[in-house]
């Protein structure tokens, strides 16, 4: 049976939600490629004027995933939200506020009361969270699609800090959980996915690779992996002792 | 005008549609805000700017 998942109507393949930030437009059209994403973050800014555009770099029947980065409070993200859709390029959005600069760490609070007014216009709601079940739950009554916990800070790549937090929303949000931000390494996507993360989010990591394209295609396929171990069933860990692999019996004798 | 947050002297009497070409924007990959509203691509052609209007324009830019 074909492994899929599905954010309202959508359905989806791929795990692997890859961003688009601070790498050069050819290089977004190879990454989306070798990561097999289905899914690319934009970022919405001031135009500018006789400059290639984002989208042309983006390959066909990709779904796009604008955020609300910019915004301080419910009122802003709103605003960033629908002029994304005015760009013509679907219900998605991931929503994204920080009122903090120094660790850019999103406010829970703003993000659900922008969820609410947004779902209830039709958006197609992924709110970036700090992990905390309390707001995960009002994210799902405000009407996400699904929710996005922080694995670190962003752009930390410093991986899955909140790892016993996130499996909480896993275990009890009965929503996709995708963990976003501060995944730095294909190793730490992969052990999200064995958690039963639903997808991961990636920008970081992949911008700041050496071989960027290479990047994407590892964690495409650390990503793959970790969900397949998940689906697997992981074995047990023993708290003490050791359980022999190999036979205790038929010994060779001295 | 005002365009994203800059004055500008030329587009008064343009339609938006007129301005965006003239100024080197596509518009199918723009959308505006008019006076804090958002304009419907579909009303590009049929708006006509005037010399107290603010305008953004924006578009979409790499971002995670």
């Amino acid at each position: 049976m074909k492994d899929t998942w599905k954010l309202g109507e959508h359905e989806f393949t791929s795990r692997f939600i890859l961003g688009s930030g601070k790498y050069s437009l050819p290089l977004i059209q190879a990454a989306v490629e070798d990561a097999g994403a289905q899914m690319v973050t934009l970022a919405l800014r001031r135009a500018q004027a006789n400059t290639e555009n984002i989208l042309d770099y983006i390959p066909e029947g990709v779904t796009l995933l604008p955020n609300t980065s910019g915004a301080r409070n419910a009122e802003e993200a709103v605003r960033i939200a629908r002029l994304s859709r005015a760009c013509g390029c679907g219900d998605f959005v991931k929503v994204e506020i920080m009122r903090d600069t120094k660790y850019l760490l999103p406010d829970n609070y703003e993000t659900a009361k922008a969820t609410e007014i947004l779902a209830k216009e039709g958006f197609l709601v992924m709110p970036y969270m700090f992990p905390d079940l309390n707001a995960a739950r009002d994210l799902q009554n405000a009407g996400a699609v699904s929710v996005m916990p922080l694995g670190a800070p962003i752009g930390s790549n410093k991986g899955l800090c909140s790892k016993e937090f996130i499996q909480i929303l896993i275990d009890e949000i009965d929503l996709p959980i995708i963990v976003d931000a501060g995944i730095g390494k294909p190793s730490q996507a992969c052990e999200a996915m064995e958690m039963g993360a639903a997808a991961v989010m990636a920008n970081t990591a992949i911008a700041t690779a050496g071989d960027i394209p290479a990047m994407a295609r590892a964690f495409k396929q650390a990503i793959e992996a970790g969900r397949t171990a998940y689906l697997s069933g992981l074995g047990r860990v023993m708290e003490k002792g050791a359980s022999a692999s190999s036979p205790l019996t038929g010994f060779l004798e001295a | 005008m005002r365009v994203n947050g800059k004055e500008e002297t030329q587009g008064a009497g343009l339609t938006l549609e007129e301005y965006l070409k003239t100024k080197g924007y596509e518009s199918n990959r723009v959308a505006v805000e008019l006076n804090g509203e958002i304009v419907p691509r579909s009303h590009f052609s049929e708006t006509v700017l005037r010399q107290e209007d603010a305008l953004e324009i924006v578009s979409f830019v790499g971002g995670g």
